[in-house]
Formats: structure tokens, sequence, C-alpha cells
């Protein structure tokens, strides 16, 4: 378990004050210029050391992202965005990062700008999250008030501005291409790559999309050191990371924790227990809804972290872990995933566009067993057509929930199949 | 230049392709719907997608990759095949599979790939999708139902044509493709229906008339504006149903402006199938005999200085040649191919074309457009203009009308003044003129046809001649097809002869006693009612008015003929269809003529014309080539009225004969004009 001192959020939970005073009495904005001072390359270097893993979802290593800025733009602006949007089911961390401990997320603004090159960060914070906005907004304006943004900011001889845009609530534009062109006031779809944001994002300039948690983070962790983050956790899966734990358990809780902590643990240390005890858990989403389903067996020893969910076949997303226990009709929870991931779909690319459609309504099908057993198979398949054949992500997220019921509660399909035409024969 | 193999072939392509290109280089066929190599590339349909080594383990979408040094590409392989496969699945599953009473069947992106890459029956046993169908103007059918979003339509609105009213709404399967109910107003807006790769956007006036594989295809020429656009007749029994462009990378690339697309019904309505005379004040039916001897008698009774004629917009190279011989054997002087008084000088052909060409305007890095709208003039010209802006960064002034171009320009001012501050170099235009390295100034027929336009052309030349190096940057544009042509040919007052305006006002006068109207429809008929008129020409209109004897002809589509574009560039047009009852081929009809008046031309075939044409005018021999014309000294350097330069083009969709006669053009005016005067917002 986690030691106090080593977490990050101090004040994930909002018990003490949000605003700048309070966040510089919990070590916020503490010598931010010593930290720029130490020049883009260092400050990439260290967090490549850190091994900090991108906290959206993809898991892709942040000071490599980093480094892919160019440092000659040819005359260009370089952008930050950072990916407020949170929409994934089930994840309320970001969230929290925001209304509780803006100055995290602002100060990592200005740090990760220094060390990319950028002019600006671009903040695209999810539409809902209306109180979420207004908090960062005053955080933001103590921050500017306060000398720490803008010109010369934190006297580190870097000029920077933070902006934040709101978004109109759409699942897709935490894509980070369809969050640029919404940026851009366009609508809200992901664009080919490459060219990579890198290359030309954000009005055609070179520009880092990151998650709020990976910036939130990062300013500790150069405070603190790249060895301590890197000394938690395990390799390649290192430091602390926040869990949304919710659905039937005693107590839902956003949580910090070491990478690596075995699931059963997270639930039961934190969350008071799966409701009904252990032995009632049916299943486990442990990364957000796009990440498939682990079976009961599988969760008694899992650990939380990258390498060991995607060696299980599923992945550690945005550690939004969804317990469903005995009592809950997995088929009928897929299908209402499958809505959400039908709805969402941008319309732009084929497959997702007409194939999530199928797949909702094969899936209400399903609910009630109106189906063949040989359209388990057929769904299957169509999934397999949606993966890895679109532009972005959406596809393969869409997909995986659908797989991941198929591959783990296939004899709960048949069964439902079953019953429901020895019902309509009788 | 990436070196790459697909499917075992080496293949080497220029750099900055794409992995579809070096596929079709390699010979090997890559199904596609939303890739449209004049669009921007949008990866969406996903139908292009191929296995790529190396890269990620799964398909990648050709048109958006680029070629690199070393890849290899599997356009066979498992992975490619079974892509392919489920994307086309997922195409069909929501669309309706009405082939049958598709007007797109035949010819349908979509139905040729299902029988390629699709799979004989569906799995898909659900509800389809149906979309509402939406207003997209007098030109465009929709049944959106049938629609997989490739997004062309609307990519061609926003890129090509400038004017962005086609747009996508919603996501995912609820995603439209919609224009908010009003119709496109663009100039160019038929091309989506081209573009579309099934059914959802098709031709409204050609809605279910034929079948492709019904058609006869016939490669011929537009005269509708005086680009010279490359077209393909599509008739079936006598009778033109469509027009289609075809492609010439020089002139139309692969577009076509909506009246020379849509007018062709045109065609059918108030033509002249037989020859008339006028009797008792009435015009009667009359035999040809008849008719060519009450011309010739009327020719031979009359003082060759009392005789004038105009030639029309619409007249090709040799009927105007025909004419001219005819005349000259007649000794008259009195002859005109500018009937809208344009101070064209002929004696300079630098003077009268587009001398760098149409496609010249991507090369340039400043155009000065004075007295020119090219927006209805020559909509597909302007499309080029636009490219070149937004590609290039061209750098485009105007003297004229402050019109919505569909790109930014320097607006000068409205006339003369502004045209004199660019030629002595106040205007700040005339730094842009003087820093660029391949500068145009193109003069239109709005800055011509005007009692000063000789001193308008002058000080055109002068700006030129000054910044842009003479004929290399000088170009004239044109709105009539016939005009560049006459002008070749000579077709203008000889020593002592009268212009149009001098025969008009002569024919009021008494001065001029006959006049000879070979497809001349722009002039009003009151004001030759005293003249002995002979109107020759195919449609019923403003000269058939005003003529004493009507001899019947031939339009663009019934003969074959030369067209001399606006950029000097000979092209022949083909017969589609035969010219409808006794109406005849122009130059036959002169040939005849002149047989009555007892001195027959020449020839007796069109071979045996265009020979002696091309012996008298060698560059119309050089057919689809541009010949340079050397510069020289045309115009008249004079006082300059203030007058506000305005384009001959007050109404695109009526600029001539046939397109007054077409009903589809009618419905444009009515369904059109307003919307796209309202957007401009110049109706008060």
């Amino acid at each position: 378990m986690l030691r106090d001192e080593d977490r990050i959020f101090t004040n994930l939970y909002g018990r003490h004050d949000w605003r700048l005073a309070g966040a510089r009495k919990r070590g916020d904005w503490d010598n931010t210029a010593a930290i720029i001072k130490l020049g883009r390359d260092e400050i990439v270097n260290r967090m490549k050391a850190s091994g900090l893993r991108g906290r959206g979802g993809a898991g892709f290593p942040t000071g490599l992202k980093w480094s892919f800025m160019p440092k000659d733009t040819g005359g260009r602006p370089s952008y930050l965005v950072v990916n407020a949007d949170e929409g994934e089911p089930g994840t309320c961390k970001d969230r929290d990062i925001m209304r509780h401990d803006p100055h995290k997320l602002v100060e990592g603004c200005l740090i990760a700008g220094s060390a990319i090159g950028a002019t600006a960060a671009y903040i695209y914070i999810r539409g809902e999250f209306y109180n979420e906005a207004r908090h960062l907004q005053i955080a933001i304006d103590e921050a500017y008030d306060a000398g720490l943004l803008g010109k010369n900011a934190a006297n580190s001889g870097f000029d920077f501005d933070v902006y934040v845009h709101r978004g109109a609530g759409a699942y897709l534009c935490g894509e980070e291409t369809a969050l640029i062109e919404s940026l851009e006031g366009k609508k809200g779809q992901p664009r080919l790559k490459p060219p990579f944001p890198a290359g030309a994002g954000l009005y055609g300039c070179p520009s880092t999309v990151n998650n709020v948690e990976s910036i939130a983070v990062a300013p500790t962790i150069l405070r603190r050191g790249a060895e301590w983050f890197a000394g938690l956790g395990r390799e390649n899966n290192t430091g602390t990371k926040l869990f949304c734990i919710s659905g039937h358990v005693e107590r839902p809780c956003n949580v910090e924790e070491e990478m690596g902590i075995p699931l059963r643990e997270l639930i039961e240390k934190h969350a008071g227990g799966v409701r009904g005890g252990w032995d009632n858990l049916l299943a486990v989403i442990p990364g957000g809804s796009s990440t498939p389903v682990l079976p009961k067996n599988i969760c008694d020893d899992i650990l939380m972290d990258f390498d060991s969910l995607r060696g299980v076949g599923s992945g550690l997303g945005t550690a939004a872990v969804i317990v469903m226990d005995k009592s809950t009709d997995i088929i009928k929870a897929f299908a209402r995933l499958a809505h959400f991931y039908r709805h969402e779909s941008c319309g732009q690319c084929t497959p997702c566009r007409e194939g999530f459609g199928w797949v909702e309504r094969v899936m209400d099908r399903m609910v009630i067993g109106n189906a063949r057993v040989e359209e388990i198979d057929m769904l299957f398949e169509v999934t397999k057509e949606i993966e890895g054949h679109t532009i972005c992500a959406h596809g393969d997220g869409g997909s995986w929930p659908i797989q991941g019921l198929i591959r783990h509660f296939r004899p709960v399909m048949e069964a439902r199949i079953a019953a429901y035409h020895a019902k309509a024969a009788a | 230049m990436p070196k790459l193999k697909v499917d075992g072939i080496e293949v080497e392509v220029p750099p900055g392709s794409t992995v579809l290109q070096a596929c079709e280089a390699a010979g090997k066929e890559i199904p596609r719907f939303c890739y449209h190599q004049r669009l921007s590339i949008a990866g969406n349909c996903r139908m292009c997608l191929v296995e790529v080594k190396p890269g990620p383990p799964k398909p990648q979408a050709s048109c958006a990759l680029p070629a690199a040094d070393n890849q290899e590409v599997f356009t066979d392989s498992p992975m490619t095949v079974k892509a392919r496969k489920g994307v086309m699945e997922m195409l069909l599953i929501n669309h309706p599979l009405d082939c049958p009473i598709c007007d797109q069947g035949g010819e349908c992106d979509l139905q040729d790939q299902a029988l390629h890459y699709g799979a004989d029956t569906s799995r898909y046993a659900e509800n389809k999708r149906a979309v509402k169908d939406k207003n997209m103007g007098p030109l465009i059918k929709t049944i959106m139902t049938r629609c997989i979003h490739c997004t062309r339509c609307v990519r061609f609105v926003d890129e090509v044509a400038g004017v962005p009213t086609i747009g996508a709404l919603g996501r995912s399967g609820d995603m439209e493709i919609t224009t908010l109910e009003q119709a496109v107003a663009s100039e160019l807006s038929g091309n989506v229906v081209d573009l579309c790769p099934v059914g959802a956007l098709t031709s409204k006036p050609y809605a279910f008339n034929a079948r492709p594989w019904e058609l006869t295809k016939t490669e011929s020429i537009d005269v509708m504006d005086a680009l010279g656009s490359n077209i393909r007749i599509d008739t079936r029994s006598g009778e033109v149903l469509r027009v289609l462009p075809r492609l010439n990378e020089d002139v139309n690339e692969e577009w076509l402006g909506d009246k020379s697309r849509y007018a062709c019904d045109g065609l059918k309505r108030q033509r002249l199938d037989r020859p008339y005379v006028r009797r008792d004040g009435k015009l009667r039916p009359a035999s040809w005999p008849e008719a060519l001897q009450t011309v010739a008698s009327k020719l031979k009774a009359t003082a060759p200085e009392k005789i004038g004629a105009i030639v029309g917009d619409l007249v090709d190279c040799e009927s105007v040649f025909a004419l001219k011989q005819l005349l000259d054997g007649l000794k008259v002087a009195s002859m005109d191919c500018r009937q809208d008084g344009a101070a064209i000088d002929p004696a300079c052909r630098a003077g009268y074309i587009l001398n760098a060409g149409l496609a010249g305007v991507e090369e340039a890095d400043a155009l000065l457009l004075i007295g020119t709208n090219p927006r209805v003039e020559a909509p597909v010209w302007n499309a080029r203009i636009r490219k070149a802006w937004l590609e290039n960064g061209l750098k485009v002034g105007v003297i004229g009308e402050n019109a919505d171009l569909t790109y930014r320009y320097s607006y000068l001012g409205a006339g003369a003044q502004s045209l004199q501050a660019v030629a002595n170099g106040s205007d700040d235009f005339a730094k842009v003129l003087e820093n660029a390295e391949r500068p145009m100034v193109v003069i239109g027929q709005g800055a011509l046809a005007r009692a000063d336009g000789a001193a308008v052309l002058a000080a055109a030349r002068a700006i030129a001649d000054k910044y842009a190096g003479g004929a290399a940057g000088f170009g004239m544009l044109h709105t009539a097809a016939g005009r560049v042509g006459a002008l070749d040919l000579g077709f203008v007052p000889g020593e002592g002869g009268l212009n149009t305006a001098g025969i008009v006002d002569g024919a009021a006068s008494g001065e001029v006693e006959v006049v000879f109207l070979l497809g001349a429809d722009e002039i009003a008929p009151s004001k030759l009612q005293n003249a002995f008129v002979v109107y020759q020409g195919h449609h019923g209109d403003h000269g058939a008015h005003a003529a004493d004897v009507i001899l019947p002809g031939a339009a663009y589509t019934e003969k074959d003929a030369t067209y001399v574009n606006t950029e000097g560039r000979p092209q022949h047009a083909y017969r589609a269809v035969f010219a409808p009852g006794e109406a005849r081929e122009d130059w036959a009809i002169l040939r005849a003529l002149s047989g009555a008046l007892g001195a027959p031309l020449p020839y007796d075939t069109l071979a045996g014309l265009r020979a002696a044409m091309c012996e008298a005018h060698p560059h119309l021999g050089a057919t689809d080539a541009l010949s340079e014309a050397e510069w020289g000294e045309f115009g008249a350097v004079g006082e300059m009225a203030e007058t506000p330069f305005a384009s001959p083009v007050r109404n695109y969709y009526h600029t001539n004969a046939i397109a007054r006669a077409s009903e589809t053009m009618a419905r444009c005016i009515e369904e059109l004009l307003p919307a796209a005067t309202k957007a401009t917002g110049t109706n008060g």
C-alpha cells in the first residue's frame, strides 16, 4: 500500500483549500523556476527516467512523447493541449484533480510547456464539468495574478499562457486529434495520422496532447526526482496512479495507489470490498469501459498495471475499475455499453459508423435471448471487422468490451438464448 | 523518389505519393470511395485498406499513407482481403440495395466494387437506417438513404467550389449529409453528382431518363462559355440526354459548369426546324430552294456597302470562314463578330487571347482581373484561380465588380481610375505586380463593351507591358465560345466597313438594307426592323424574331466543328445527333447559298472547307495546341469614363439562346438566383 508521504494528490478528496494558498502549503509552485531552468532536454530526460506512462489510457511514455516535439518549428508556435475531456465510463479522476487540486494541473502545464517549447497551453475540458472548469479558471487567474503565468512566468524567464476551452460533451473529443479539431472549432472527428500532432497539431502547429493526470503529476516527479517515481511500482509500470473504483463495492472512491497493486487488495482496502463479499464478485472491468471485462477467477490475483492486464487480454486504460457482483445482468450491461459506443461514434469512417449500429442491435436481442447461437460468433466477427480498421481507436475501444464479454461469458449468452427459445416453444 | 514493392513488383514513385498511387503505378487497382485525386484526403471509407510492412499489425488506409522507401505492400494478402470484405459488408448493411430503381445503376462505384469485393449474401438481419431526402436545389436530386458518407461532395463544395453549403450533421449512424434545406448556390454544383460514388446525389433533370448502357457517347466541346470545356454528350435516339465533363488537365480538369451540363434540354425547345420567309408581315414556312433564292436575290439586288453581317457567340470556325468567303465574294466589308461591341483589336492576336493559358494561372503569383467576374463568366476557370489562391498563395486584385469570387482578393476599385492608379504605380497592388515573378493581367468583356473600351484596353495593355512582361502576362477572358475563332478568321470590318454598332445604326437609318445574322441573338430585334434581316441559326430567339428569312442551322451538338477557346486553343467538336427537321449544318447552308448566288464556294465537303481554312489560317490546324502570339500594339490610348466596369454576365443561367430555351436553366434562376443574391446581400 502506498505510503502517505509518497502521495502526489494530497487534496484528492477536497478536504483542504484548493486555491493557491492551500496549494502552496502542499508544496505546489515551490520554486517552479528552478525546474524550468533545468532546460528542455533535462526535463524530458528526467521524465523519461521516471518511467511515467500516459495516464489517458494508452500508456504511451510521457517523456518520449515530449521528446517528439521539434525544436526547429520553422517559425510556428508550439502548443500544449491538455485533454480534460474525461469521458470514459467509470473514470472520474481528472475531475477530482481539477476541482480539488487544480494548481497541480496549472503548474504542470507551465513545466510541460517549457519542456516542449510551447507558447501556450489549451485545456480542453469536458462541457459537463462546469464546477471543475470554474475552479480551473479561478486557479489560472490566481496564477496569473501571482505572476506564475504570463510573461516571465514564475520568474523563470519563460512566457506562457494557459487557456481553458469547454467542450460540448462528445466522448470522441477525448481522442487527441478529434480534440484538436474541436478546439479549432470544427466537427470533432479524428484526423488521419500521420501527420502526428507533434508535426502538425493545433492550427497546424507542433502540439502535444496529454491527459490531465500525466501533466498534473509532472511537477511532483521533477521536484522529488525521477528515481523516487521510478522506485514505485514495477519496471515499465512505475509510479502512482489514481484508481476510480465504482460499481458494486461498499464504498466507491477515487484513490491514489502504487502501480501494480493487486486488484483484490485495491478493492478491499479502499472500497470496502465487493458488495456481499469477494465471492459475490461476477466480473470487473479494470480500466474504463473499453477495456475487456475480467471474470472473477482472473480478478483473484491480477496486478493492476499496464503489462499484467495486457497479459490477460485486457488493459489498464484509465484505471477505472468497474465492479460487478453476481446480481448483474452481464449481457444487459454490455448491451448498454454497445449503445454508448454506437452513440458516441463520430460517424466518420465506415466500420465504426455502421458496425456499432449493428453490434448494438444484435446485443439488444442478445439481452432477451432472441438470437441464434451462431450469431454470437457473427457478433465476434463483426467486432473484428471494426477493430483495427478505423482512423482512431474508437473502433478498437468499442469492440473490446463485446469481445471480452463473448470470451468470458459465452455460456451465459447461450443459456439466455436457449431459455428464450424454450419459452417461445412452450 | 521512394522505391517500394507492391505485391513483389518494385515501383518507384514521385516523392509525396501515397501508397495508393504506388499501387496504381504497379498496376494494382485499389478499391476506394472517399479518395479522389482532386480533393483533400479524408481516409474515411476504409475501402482502400492494404497490408503494409513495416507497420502496425493492422491494415493501413493506402490513400492516406505516404509511400516510403523499402515498404512492402500487399494488395491481395489475407489481411487485405479480409479488411476489404469487412468494410464492404459494413457499407452495404444500411445501403438500401435498390439498384433497380436507382439512377446510378450501371455507373455506380458501390455496385461495381460490391461485385468484386463483396459477399454474395448479407448477414445483417436488423432494420436498415432510413434518411430523409434533402433539398439541394433544382439540379441535384437526393436519395440520402443511399449515402455512404464518403464526404466527397462536402469536400468539393468546400475546396473546389468554395461555397461551403454542404456539410455533415450528427454523428455515428445518424450522421447525415445536408445543406440545411438550401440549394447549393454554386455554378459548379452539378459536379457533386459526378463525384458521388453512389446514387445519393443524382442529376435531377436527367432523373429516370436512361440507363448508361443505352447511351451513345460522343466526345465533344462545350460552347456555353469561352473555355472550350471538354465534354461527353450522351444521346439516345437522336436526343441529347445529358452532358458530362471529360478530362482535360489544360482546360477544365474534370469539372464542368452547371450551364454547360444542364442547359442541354434547351436543345429540344424553340428550335428552328424548317426555313421561313416573311410574307405579308408574317413568317411563313418555306422550302429550302425558296428561302435560299429569296436571300440570294436580295443580296444580289443590294449594293455591297448596304449589306452587313454579324456572327454570334456560339458560331464555329468553319461557318465563319464560309460566310466570310461568301461576303468577300460579294465585296461586302461590313461584318463583325463582336455583337456586344467589345473594343477588341483584331490586329494583334496576343491582345485578345489568354496568352498564359488557363492552366497558367496555377504558375502565376499575382493576378489582376479587370472588368470581369470569372465566377459567372467562366466558373471552371474560377475554380482554378481559387485552387491557385489556396495552394500557391496567388494574390488576386480586382478592378470592377466587388463580387463574391470564392477567394479573397484586394479590391482596387470599380473602374478606370483604379486602372490608372495601377498603371502609374500609386495603388498598392502595383507593388504586388511589380514584385511578382509571374504576374497575370486579365481583362474581361465588361471593361471592353463600352464606348471607351479601346482606351481601357490600351490601359490594360500598358499595365501588362509595365509589370507582366507583355504577352506572357496579358490575357483576355471571353464569354463567347466562337469569338476567338471568328477574330482569328478576321471576321471584322474590312476597308470602309461598319462594325456591329455601325450595322445596327445603319439598319435603323436605312444606310444598311440587308443584315445577315449568323447565330447572332444578342441584338434587340426592334433595332433591325427597318432592314431585310436574314437569320441563320438554331433557336427561335432574338435573331429569329427580327428575321425576314430564317435559315435553320445546327447547334453545337449537331455538327462537326472547330472552336477556339479563350486561350487560343483550337478544338474539334463532334456531331452527336442530327439537327432537327430540315435544319442543316451551317457550313452546308452557306455553301448552298453561294450556289444560289451563282458563285459557289470552292469546296463541297467539310473536309475540303477545313483544308482551305487551315491553309489560310495554319494555327487552326494545330488542334488542341496553343500557339504563341506575338506582342504588338493594340487598343487606343484615350480618355476613360468614370462608369464602373460591370460583368456582361448578369444572369449566369441565361447567356445564350440555348440556355434561354432551357427549362432547367429557368428553374435555376427561380430557385438559385434569389438565394445567391440574398447571400451576397446586394439585393437590398
